[in-house]
């Protein structure tokens, strides 16, 4: 687990979508944003894997807070999304 | 034939056979999920949020474990995803949404309601909730912050509202009967 509530986190700015099928699970609209951990919520088998069948390591999933500001023109700051995002979808702004 | 062109009925009875004859399931569970499955609806949900305005420290479980929370009051959560409880406050305002697809906790709600996974719903959530829940005539009190929590992953979410005026004194019976699906989705809140 590389990552504590609180920690400042960006979404990774990469699309698997263009390199052939995938399954992720970590919607479009936040690729390359930047938010906070909030939560830890376990180690879950990786889906990106099990939807092939493949064998699936255990990957740390976080609750992931974004000022709706951040994603939207017209957002405003006091709203936020909470996400649950996989860790290897999250790097250090 | 292929397995698309096949016809249904059929289908389900091999595969049935199948998991059976092949030791992966048992009659006995079969049986156990169906009636799950029928058993699931709104009113599970809403008990746990009457029992939870009632019963401080079963709230403090539900806030905690919402899995452990649901078994605590008979609801079979073996083989479901977790469950995950938020509670609205005088600050704070939860509203649930799958933009992926449809999770949605259905252990505890039933089967979702058709807006949910409705493409309109899920967009507009995420970039327009309050334009949502006014469509929904939820008016938020000044001040309110809107957590608009997109069910991504394996967690399922459902919402703890705030226990309206005027049910002081209600019996938890009476509580559970006043709490509809969309606020425990976080669409609207209850009222009496």
């Amino acid at each position: 687990m590389n990552f504590s509530p609180g920690d400042a986190v960006m979404v990774k700015d990469d699309w698997p979508e263009t390199r052939g099928p995938v399954h992720i699970r970590t919607p479009h609209y936040l690729r390359g944003h930047k938010g906070r951990v909030l939560r830890y919520l376990g180690d879950y088998p990786n889906p990106e894997d099990l939807a092939f069948a493949r064998p699936a390591a255990r990957r740390p999933l976080y609750h992931v807070t974004f000022p709706m500001s951040e994603l939207w023109p017209e957002g405003t700051k006091d709203d936020d999304l909470v996400v649950e995002i996989y860790e290897h979808w999250l790097e250090r702004p | 034939m292929n397995i698309v062109e096949a016809d249904g009925e059929a289908l389900l009875v091999a595969v049935r056979k199948l998991l059976i004859g092949k030791g992966v399931l048992t009659e006995a569970e079969l049986a156990e999920r169906m009636d799950a499955t029928d058993n699931a609806s709104p009113g599970q949900g809403a008990r746990m949020v009457a029992r939870a305005w009632t019963d401080a420290a079963y709230r403090t479980l539900m806030l905690e474990d919402g899995t452990k929370a649901a078994e605590a009051v008979n609801i079979p959560m073996r083989g479901m995803p977790p469950l995950g409880v938020l509670e609205n406050t005088d600050t704070v305002h939860n509203l649930i949404v799958c933009t992926l697809c449809s999770c949605y906790p259905r252990a505890v709600l039933g089967y979702p309601p058709f807006w949910y996974k409705s493409a309109a719903y899920r967009s507009r959530a995420v970039r327009d909730p309050r334009g949502l829940l006014a469509e929904f005539r939820t008016t938020l009190p000044d001040g309110v912050k809107i957590h608009v929590v997109d069910s991504t992953a394996d967690y399922r979410w459902m919402v703890l509202p705030k226990r309206p005026a005027g049910t002081e004194g209600w019996s938890a019976e009476q509580l559970a009967a006043i709490v509809r699906e969309g606020d425990m989705v976080g669409v609207t809140v209850p009222s009496v």
